[in-house]
C-alpha cells in the first residue's frame, strides 16, 4: 500500500504540493484529475523519488521512499511508470526495449527476459511488432510498448502520467483499453488523467487536485454526481 | 613546356614501402582516434557535470586543442616536454599529439550529442530501476554515438590527414617515408604525387568503411 | 661578452620582435588566402548548386581532392610542380595559391549548404515580387543563407589560419617556423612555445566564441 503523509513540494519559490495525505490500497485504481499546474503529475514523481520532497513522507509497502538508506533502484522496480511522452528507446527493437531492464536490473537470463518481454508485448497487443524499431510504430503503439516495458519489471503498482495526452485522438482508445485491461486484472494503478470517461468507469476512487491541494477524494459517483467542493464543480462543468 | 623528365620508376620500386608506411598512417590515426574517443567522452562529461578544477581542466584542454595549430601541439609534446627532460619518441609524440587534438574536438561533438538526447530518456531508464551507470551506458550513450557518428568519421579523416605532420618531427609514416625517399632520389614531385594519390585512397577507404559500419550499426 | 652571450642563448627583445614579425606574416598569408579563397569558394558553391550534374562531374571531384590530401603534401607538391611548368613561385606565393584553393574547397561545400538552407518557398516569394534571379541571389539568398552558415565559415577560417603554419615546410618563416628557429638557438622551448601558442589562441578563441554566440542567437 502507498501512504502519503503531509507531503510538501517546492520548485524554488513555487509551492507545488501543499500538504497531501493519501492512502492507496492494493488492487485499487485511483484517478487523479485537475487542471494543469495543480501538482498532480508532481505527486507521481514524488512517489518513485524522481523528485525530492521538502516535508512529509511517502511509504510504499512500508518503505520510506525518501529516506537516505532506501535503494531507489530497487524501489522503482515496484512502481512501473508510464509518461505522457512514451520515451521508447529508439536504438532498441520493440522486444529489446522491454527485455533490457529485466535483464540488467532484475538479473534475469537472456531467455527469461525475452520470454517475459514477448509475453507482455502480446498482452498489450504488440505481438507482431517484436522485431520492429519504435520509429516504425504509431504513438498509440509506442505508448502500449511503454506499458509493456513497465509491466515486464513485474511491478506491484503502475503510475500513469497523462498517458494519453500526447496521442492523436483516434489513438487514445487503444491505450485506454490496455489500461482498462490492467485494472480488470487487479493491478494497483494511479492514473493522472484528463479522460473523464476513463476516470468515471474504471477507477475505484477519484481525487481532484486544485493548486497543490487535494480538494476532494471519493468514489466516482460522488465526485461526478455530487461534488462537495466549489472548485470541483467548476472544473467538471468546464471539462464535461 | 615540359623540359622536366619525369622518373616514375624509382617511385614504383619503393611503392611497397610507401604502402607499408600508409598502413602506419592508418595505425597511428586509428589509435589516436580510439584514445581520443575515450578521452573526449570523459572531457565532455567533465565539462558538463563537474565544477571547480576538474571542469577547468576539461575546458582548458578542449579550448587549447581547438584553438592552436596541431603542429604547435606536436612541437609542445616534442620540444616542450623535451625541455623538462621528458624525451618522447617520434611515434609517441605523434600519437600523444593527435590524441590530445582529437579528444578536444570530439569532446565538443559529444557535448552536442548529449544535448541532442532528450533527458526524458534518462528519466524513463531510471524509472525502470536502472542505476545511473546502466542508464548512461545502455540508453544515453548509444544514442549519443548515433548523433556523433558522422562527426567522428570526419575527425578520423582529419586524423589521417594530420598524421602527415609526422614528416616534420622525423616520424616515418606515409609522409615521412615519402620525404625520406624523395630527398634520397631528388624525385620530389613524383614521390609526393604518388603519396597524394595514396592519401586520397586511404581517405576513401576510411569513408567507405564508415558507411558500411553505419549500415550494420544503425538499423533504426 | 654579455651581449654575445644573450645573442646565442638568452631570449631577448630582438627575438620578441622577430616573433612579432613572424606573427604578422601568419596573419598576412591567412588573410590573403582566406579572402580570395572565400570568394572563389562561394562561386564554386554556387556552381555546385546550380550546375547540378555538370559540376558534379567537373569541379566536385577536384575540390574533393583538396579535402582528401594533407595540406602539407599539397604544398610540397605544388612548390615542386610550379617550376616544371615554368612558374617560379617563391614559398609565399606557393603558400597563398595552395591555401587559397584549400580554403575554396572547404568554403564551396559551406556555401552550397548555405544556398540550400534557404527554403525554395522563400525564393519563389521573392521571384514572384518581381526580383530577378540575381536580385534574389544577392538580396535574399546571400543574407539568409549566409547567416545560416556563418558559424561553419568561421570554422573554416580558423582552420586555415591554424593550418597556415604548414607553409613553413616550404621555408616561409611564419610564426611557428620562427619559434622553431628561436628554440634551436636559445634552447628555451617552453617560453617560446608559450608565446606562439598564446598568439594563436588569442586570435582563434575570441572569434570562435563570437561565432558560437552568433549561432545560439540565431538558432532561437
Amino acid at each position: 500500500m502507498i501512504q502519503v503523509r503531509g507531503l510538501h513540494k517546492h520548485f524554488g519559490d513555487l509551492h507545488v504540493l501543499k500538504g497531501i495525505d493519501l492512502d492507496v490500497n492494493k488492487g485499487e485504481v485511483l484517478s487523479v484529475i485537475g487542471s494543469s499546474g495543480s501538482g498532480k503529475s508532481t505527486l507521481l514523481y514524488c512517489l518513485n523519488s524522481l523528485e525530492q520532497i521538502q516535508k512529509g513522507s511517502v511509504h510504499v509497502d512500508g518503505i520510506d521512499v525518501h529516506a537516505k538508506q532506501t535503494d531507489v533502484n530497487k524501489l522503482r522496480q515496484k512502481l512501473g511508470m508510464v509518461f505522457q511522452q512514451w520515451n521508447s528507446f529508439p536504438h532498441l527493437t520493440v522486444l529489446e526495449n522491454v527485455a533490457l531492464a529485466p535483464r540488467i536490473v532484475s538479473g534475469k537470463s537472456k531467455e527469461e527476459a525475452y520470454a517475459m518481454a514477448e509475453k507482455q508485448l502480446k498482452h498489450v497487443g504488440l505481438g507482431d511488432k517484436l522485431k520492429n524499431y519504435p520509429s516504425s510504430l504509431s504513438g498509440g503503439q509506442q505508448q502500449r510498448l511503454a506499458i509493456a516495458r513497465a509491466l515486464a519489471m513485474e511491478p506491484e503498482y503502475m503510475l500513469f502520467d497523462e498517458a494519453t495526452s500526447a496521442l492523436d485522438p483516434e489513438k487514445v482508445g487503444e491505450v485506454l483499453d490496455t489500461m482498462r485491461l490492467l485494472a480488470e486484472e487487479g493491478m494497483t494503478m494511479i492514473c493522472v488523467t484528463h479522460e473523464m470517461g476513463f476516470a468515471k468507469e474504471v477507477s475505484d476512487r477519484v481525487a481532484y487536485f486544485h493548486e497543490g491541494i487535494m480538494e476532494e477524494i471519493g468514489p466516482p459517483e460522488q465526485i461526478f454526481q455530487a461534488p462537495q467542493s466549489e472548485h470541483t464543480r467548476k472544473f467538471l462543468a468546464n471539462v464535461l | 613546356m615540359f623540359d622536366y623528365n619525369f622518373h616514375w620508376r624509382p617511385v614504383l620500386k619503393t611503392l611497397p614501402d610507401l604502402i607499408q608506411a600508409g598502413l602506419t598512417t592508418l595505425e597511428v590515426a586509428s589509435l589516436s582516434m580510439l584514445i581520443g574517443i575515450v578521452l573526449g567522452l570523459c572531457l565532455a562529461l567533465m565539462r558538463m557535470n563537474m565544477t571547480g578544477p576538474l571542469k577547468w581542466f576539461a575546458v582548458s584542454w578542449i579550448e587549447l586543442a581547438r584553438n592552436t595549430p596541431a603542429l604547435f601541439q606536436l612541437f609542445f609534446f616534442g620540444f616542450g616536454l623535451g625541455a623538462i627532460g621528458i624525451n618522447l619518441t617520434p611515434y609517441t609524440i605523434i600519437l600523444t599529439g593527435l590524441s590530445f587534438n582529437c579528444a578536444g574536438y570530439l569532446a565538443e561533438n559529444f557535448r552536442g550529442g548529449f544535448q541532442a538526447v532528450p533527458d526524458t530518456q534518462l528519466k524513463a531508464a531510471r524509472c525502470l530501476g536502472m542505476n545511473a551507470w546502466q542508464a548512461y551506458t545502455r540508453i544515453v550513450i548509444p544514442q549519443v554515438f548515433r548523433v556523433v557518428y558522422h562527426p567522428i568519421t570526419n575527425q578520423m579523416v582529419w586524423a589521417v590527414l594530420m598524421s602527415s605532420l609526422g614528416m616534420l618531427i622525423g616520424f616515418r609514416e606515409l609522409s615521412g617515408e615519402t620525404q625520406f625517399f624523395a630527398s634520397r632520389t631528388f624525385r620530389i614531385f613524383e614521390y609526393f604525387a604518388v603519396t597524394a594519390v595514396l592519401y586520397y585512397i586511404i581517405v576513401k577507404i576510411v569513408l567507405a568503411a564508415s558507411r558500411l559500419l553505419a549500415m550494420r550499426l544503425f538499423r533504426y | 661578452m654579455q651581449e654575445s652571450m644573450s645573442f646565442f642563448t638568452g631570449f631577448g627583445l630582438n627575438d620578441l620582435w622577430f616573433l612579432g614579425e613572424a606573427a604578422l606574416k601568419t596573419l598576412w598569408i591567412s588573410v590573403l588566402s582566406i579572402s580570395i579563397g572565400t570568394l572563389l569558394g562561394t562561386f564554386f558553391g554556387w556552381l555546385l548548386h546550380e550546375g547540378k550534374w555538370v559540376a558534379t562531374f567537373t569541379i566536385a571531384p577536384i575540390l574533393d581532392v583538396f579535402r582528401s590530401v594533407p595540406l602539407i603534401i599539397q604544398l610540397v607538391l605544388f612548390y615542386n610542380f610550379a617550376p616544371i611548368i615554368g612558374l617560379n613561385f617563391d614559398p609565399f606565393a606557393s603558400g597563398v595559391v595552395i591555401l587559397t584553393l584549400y580554403t575554396a574547397a572547404l568554403v564551396a561545400s559551406v556555401a552550397r549548404g548555405g544556398i540550400e538552407s534557404v527554403p525554395p518557398s522563400m525564393r519563389r516569394a521573392s521571384r514572384s515580387l518581381g526580383m530577378s534571379y540575381w536580385q534574389d541571389l544577392f538580396h535574399v539568398v546571400l543574407p539568409i543563407g549566409g547567416r545560416a552558415v556563418f558559424p561553419a565559415w568561421v570554422g573554416v577560417v580558423l582552420g586555415v589560419m591554424k593550418d597556415s603554419a604548414l607553409v613553413s615546410v616550404l621555408g616561409y618563416v611564419e610564426l611557428l617556423k620562427a619559434s622553431q628557429v628561436l628554440i634551436t638557438r636559445t634552447q628555451e622551448p617552453l617560453l617560446i612555445l608559450a608565446i606562439a601558442g598564446a598568439f594563436y589562441f588569442a586570435l582563434s578563441y575570441p572569434i570562435s566564441r563570437y561565432a558560437h554566440k552568433f549561432e545560439q542567437r540565431w538558432s532561437k
